[in-house]
């Protein structure tokens, strides 16, 4: 390990809000890899399908058999562990491959400006233009059923973001030295953009690819708090909160009652996206020096 | 400035015909079946006519562009189709529901942008001790809240306990006062219509039913305005006026409150912008847990439903907002800070 990386490493856990972004996330990810483990699907059934435990669609609170209660007829405990797997799937595939159309797009319109530029520019612009909620709930709704639906849709909404970025950072990037020596000795412009431009423009895409995270497990999670997405009784944390809701707006003076249907489920989203939005920050602090206070 | 504000105006039809094809494309995956269904209104038509029938009769069978320009077509004459969910005209239901969505916008950005300016001002005269951590803390946790989340626990705090914040718009009796035909709609907003018709008790109704939401959108958004506000308090006090000002024996309290606050206020003014231009477009979940009537939960309610005049209407809307309001933004850049120069 060099000084650079061994500098950077000190920084990143000598900030406290960055320590507890990094066990959060473990966390999560320990959750994830065990789940099997913690709470044991039965076997020959989907384990991502949370199992029916009682017929009464009333919610049952907690309990030694059920440690975060019914909701749904279904065991929140069971749910919020196989949703963090379903929280981590979205977010992933999502934040990779809308990067990657993001890093092609962006590349190409930034470096090789002029009327491909604004024309890729343009394109973005109109995607940009519908709120990313509302696109994805239309598009979400239109492709059908499923969870491979959400994640197109939010694939499809959110490649504009990164591409914007790059393209603001290789335009910059373009104007150095090295890169227009590179040029002058006749490197080909893929070997140009992919040694020399890239490389330098990739912490600013990572920061942000974390803090897109947050925001996309929240959105994938509203669309199945709205009834999309998601199949019945699959294991994700929106829709463990769907079943919260009709009791929050139910008869007066009960909702108390049913906390636990909206507080386990509720405390690990926000959690997640806590996690990786301090994560995302402490990256930002190290690599940004205009906010190097 | 005219040649940019001009360029900017030129570019929205363009980015109007971009969405109207972006929102037809997707419209375009759903069968012609599927999208009959959205022109019959009892299944008594279904049994009686030939299915194939009523498709060639809408033209839901011909070539997709074809369908497009008939579209454009009526578009261009006002006629956006008609709304299953709003039991109206697609352009009358979305204007209808339009000043519910602005009011609440309305009443969020206010405590946001004061929250969000006043602990940002803590946090950086407070720079890396106690009370900084706890605001960024406190800031960072709102702003990993998912709305629905905290919305949930509104209602079920403020609403089903304690009973102050009840969700919808109005209580039943306001209801049938605004329906009367003595109340009359200026704004279309409840609570400036009844402040202007006088009516004190259901403009108190109707900010009672504004509060929940208001509180979810505050607490989830004011992080932004905080952060933003932070971190330029703290550039600002760096700089060399307010060393001289300190300098020569000014009280802490008007340096920070006269030279330091405002030079740090303008970036802020400009961010608000974007807060308002987001609020406008991201009611959609706030809205559907509080019951609320506006543009955000008739989206949410026409796509569950493939209402698909809806859909694309509302899309369109959408579009507008943004790009107007996007441009509103740019252009209070320039006139706030006369450094920044639009080309």
């Amino acid at each position: 390990m060099n000084r650079g990386s061994k500098r950077w490493f000190k920084k990143f856990f000598s900030n406290f809000s960055a320590v507890l972004g990094f066990v959060l996330l473990l966390f999560f990810l320990g959750v994830a890899l065990f789940a099997p483990y913690i709470a044991p699907p039965k076997p020959g059934r989907d384990a991502y399908m949370m199992p029916i435990v009682t017929w009464s669609s009333d919610p049952i609170p907690p309990s030694r058999e059920h440690p975060f209660g019914v909701a749904g007829k279904r065991d929140i405990f069971y749910g919020v562990v196989w949703g963090t797997r379903t929280a981590f799937r979205i977010g992933i595939i999502v934040t990779i491959s809308s990067t990657l159309i993001g890093l092609v797009i962006g590349s190409i319109a930034g470096y090789f400006g002029h009327l491909v530029d604004e024309l890729l520019m343009r394109v973005t612009d109109i995607f940009m233009a519908v709120p990313f909620l509302v696109a994805a709930l239309v598009l979400a709704t239109i492709l059908g059923a499923g969870l491979d639906k959400v994640i197109i849709a939010l694939i499809v909404f959110s490649w504009m973001y990164p591409a914007r970025l790059i393209r603001g950072n290789i335009l910059q990037v373009k104007e150095e030295q090295f890169v227009m020596a590179a040029k002058a000795l006749g490197v080909s412009d893929l070997v140009v953009i992919l040694r020399h431009v890239l490389p330098n423009s990739i912490f600013p895409v990572l920061i942000q690819a974390s803090m897109r995270m947050g925001s996309l497990v929240i959105t994938a999670a509203a669309l199945s708090f709205l009834g999309l997405g998601a199949p019945q009784g699959y294991a994700d944390w929106g829709a463990l909160l769907n079943y919260a809701r009709n009791w929050m707006l139910g008869s007066q003076g009960q909702a108390l009652q049913y906390w636990f249907m909206t507080v386990f489920p509720g405390l690990a989203m926000v959690l997640f996206v806590l996690a990786w939005n301090l994560v995302g920050d402490a990256l930002r602090d190290i690599f940004d020096p205009r906010l190097r206070v | 400035m005219v040649f940019y504000i001009l360029r900017r105006l030129l570019f929205l039809p363009l980015a109007l015909f971009g969405v109207s094809l972006l929102v037809f494309t997707m419209i375009g995956f759903l069968s012609p079946y599927q999208r009959l269904a959205t022109f019959i209104n009892s299944p008594e038509r279904l049994k009686s006519d030939n299915v194939d029938k009523l498709i060639s009769f809408y033209g839901l069978d011909d070539p997709i562009f074809i369908q497009y320009f008939r579209w454009m077509k009526n578009v261009f004459q006002g006629n956006l189709g008609w709304s299953y969910v709003g039991k109206a005209p697609v352009l009358e239901s979305i204007l209808i529901r339009f000043p519910y969505t602005l009011e609440l916008a309305i009443f969020s950005v206010i405590p946001i942008i004061f929250l969000g300016v006043s602990f940002g001002v803590l946090s950086a005269l407070h720079h890396n001790k106690f009370l900084d951590h706890i605001l960024r803390i406190f800031a960072v946790v709102g702003w990993s809240f998912p709305d629905f989340v905290f919305g949930l626990i509104v209602l079920m705090v403020f609403y089903s306990t304690l009973g102050w914040f009840p969700p919808g718009n109005l209580s039943i009796w306001a209801e049938e006062i605004v329906k009367s035909p003595a109340f009359r709609h200026i704004t279309g907003m409840l609570t400036f219509d009844s402040l202007l018709n006088g009516r004190l008790d259901v403009f108190w109704d109707a900010l009672r039913h504004l509060l929940g939401p208001v509180l979810t959108l505050t607490y989830v958004e004011f992080a932004f305005i905080l952060r933003i506000t932070r971190s330029s308090m703290l550039e600002v006090l760096r700089r060399d006026y307010v060393r001289t000002a300190r300098a020569k024996g000014l009280e802490e309290k008007a340096v920070i409150h006269k030279h330091a606050r405002r030079n740090a206020l303008v970036p802020v003014a400009t961010v608000s912008g974007q807060t308002i231009v987001g609020l406008l477009a991201g009611t959609v979940i706030v809205e559907t847990i509080f019951n609320r009537t506006g543009i955000g939960s008739f989206m949410a309610i026409a796509a569950q439903q493939l209402d698909y005049a809806s859909i694309m209407g509302g899309t369109l809307f959408f579009g507008l907002i943004l790009i107007l309001g996007n441009l509103c933004v740019d252009l209070s850049y320039a006139f706030i800070d006369p450094r920044v120069r639009l080309d």
